[in-house]
């Protein structure tokens, strides 16, 4: 069900060219409305978009390297009380569609009328430093675009991107391809269902190369290689940062309960959190109790707790977007251990989140003879 | 030689405190049926009830552990037994994805156990208690114990 197109670019002008595609997408009827991130008018950053009238789509950057929000939350946002009765074309990173399948299957967002568009990621740069590149006037996006094309690899992006094993994007309707790709000619858009291939049909592109698809699989596989590598670099510091109980109090000592890593995380989307529930409502008695029984306890109680919590309840479905270490104010290095952690929980399943709509999430199914060793042998 | 005699006497002294979470249907009325017929096991246990493994959430077992309690031992029916037919199966997953963790955080997971005792096995849950609190005696306290910042 896979078909190749090559989309040239007019006048080497990728965004250009891109923006005549979204035009396209409207004129011909494809989708009604279109979920994009697009450039604010400051220039200062780059927001997701819900557009509605084809006139107001001004400054559409689905490339820029930065994502202030994972957007599967406003997908689930959009979708969850019903599903959407336009045709939406909604444009995501790889992350953003992983998350999104892992939402659907947590019953959280519904893909019903969605055309989901997905696009090459080389990575992205922390919102801050993003508004900081933007304040001189130029724009960040293109400076990273040339680099990208001199085949650099920017050691101040996010470091959740430079280990991502993920930058191209899975179960897309159709896929906006770049990576390996001479995209000063040509871009190589991919559908990947009936839907993709009709608006492949409207646009009436024309099929691509045998070339140039074996092209960018080669370069994604040199680029999940590379960020493989890296990715085993850094976790192994993080694995020796972090063991054991001492480091462990150490590295989350500047936590400071606020749950923003929570509030930003797209898996995490139950309505009443367990750390919120009525359980952790408690009479004075029992933090007197606990004082009495220690001499001193650390107040406000229960932060560790906190974390290893949410670790044990969503690191099988973590997809490693990082959004978790951007909500941070204090820079603990919360989503290296994140996907540390989740890498080995979802080993124990052979599970990879944003996989497949198919594979069912580890903690809803079971097996009757499996993990034969976790119980005692007594 | 004092020193030994008196670290000797230390070790003697720690009493593991271990937080069991037992299972209406299966452990909990093992430990009921212990009691019943007088058999001896040592009381280093804090039963608590549940309706099912299946609704142990990590987050108790966490809690104990990061509050200090040297074991948590979880009560589940045998595989095929659960009284609401899954739910010591996704209790075993959760346990699975409890120990992954603790083992990458460098924390001990064997002081986890998930233990398959049914209703009627009142001898094995008195076993299991004193094989438990053994195991525990010979890795000591919970290191988590001595902070006040955990």
């Amino acid at each position: 069900m896979t078909r190749f197109a090559a989309l040239e670019v007019q006048n080497g002008n990728l965004i250009e060219t891109l923006n005549s595609l979204w035009r396209q997408l409207f004129e011909k009827g494809l989708v009604d409305d279109l979920l994009i991130p697009q450039e604010l008018p400051s220039g200062s950053n780059v927001v997701q978009t819900l557009v509605s009238n084809i006139d107001k789509l001004e400054s559409p950057n689905p490339l820029a390297p930065v994502m202030s929000v994972n957007s599967a939350r406003i997908v689930s946002q959009m979708t969850k009380v019903t599903p959407s009765p336009k045709k939406i074309g909604v444009v995501l990173r790889s992350c953003e569609l992983r998350a999104l399948i892992e939402l659907v299957k947590l019953k959280q967002a519904s893909l019903e009328n969605l055309i989901l568009i997905g696009v090459d990621c080389f990575g992205t740069y922390s919102v801050k430093d993003y508004v900081k590149l933007a304040q001189d006037g130029s724009s960040p996006a293109d400076a990273f675009i040339k680099a990208v094309k001199e085949g650099k690899e920017d050691p101040s992006l996010r470091q959740v991107c430079q280990m991502c094993e993920y930058p191209a994007p899975m179960n897309a309707d159709i896929t906006i391809g770049l990576i390996g790709i001479d995209f000063e000619k040509s871009i190589l858009i991919q559908a990947f269902s009936a839907e993709g291939e009709a608006i492949l049909e409207a646009l009436e592109l024309k099929d691509s190369p045998e070339a140039e698809v074996t092209k960018r699989d080669e370069a994604i596989a040199k680029l999940i290689e590379l960020r493989t590598k890296k990715r085993e670099e850094i976790l192994e510091q993080t694995q020796k940062d972090i063991s054991g109980i001492d480091n462990l109090m150490r590295t989350f000592a500047p936590c400071v309960d606020c749950h923003n890593c929570r509030d930003v995380c797209p898996i995490c989307f139950c309505k009443e959190c367990f750390i919120d529930s009525p359980t952790f409502e408690m009479e004075s008695e029992k933090y007197l109790g606990w004082a009495e029984r220690k001499g001193t306890i650390k107040m406000p109680t229960h932060t560790l707790l906190f974390h290893l919590t949410r670790m044990a309840h969503m690191s099988t479905s973590c997809v490693g977007c990082g959004m978790c270490s951007e909500g941070c104010p204090n820079e603990i290095p919360i989503a290296n251990i994140f996907r540390l952690v989740a890498l080995n929980t979802q080993k124990v399943f052979d599970y990879i989140p944003g996989r497949s709509l198919e594979d069912e999430l580890p903690a809803s199914t079971y097996q009757e003879r499996e993990l034969l060793n976790v119980p005692e042998k007594l | 030689m004092q020193e030994q005699q008196s670290q000797q006497h230390q070790e003697e002294e720690f009493e593991p405190n271990i937080v069991g979470l037992l299972c209406h249907w299966c452990t909990y009325t093992a430990a009921d049926l212990a009691g019943t017929t007088r058999t001896q096991y040592p009381p280093n246990i804090r039963p608590i009830q549940t309706m099912c493994s299946g609704m142990v959430d990590p987050l108790y077992v966490l809690w104990a552990l990061l509050g200090g309690a040297d074991g948590v031992m979880i009560g589940a029916c045998h595989p095929a037994d659960c009284h609401y037919v899954s739910g010591n199966y996704k209790c075993r997953r959760k346990t699975a994805v409890l120990k992954s963790i603790l083992n990458t955080l460098g924390l001990e997971d064997d002081r986890l156990w998930l233990c398959w005792i049914s209703a009627a096995e009142g001898q094995k849950f008195a076993d299991t208690v004193a094989k438990m609190v053994n195991e525990l005696k010979k890795k000591g306290p919970n290191p988590i114990s001595k902070y006040w910042s955990a």
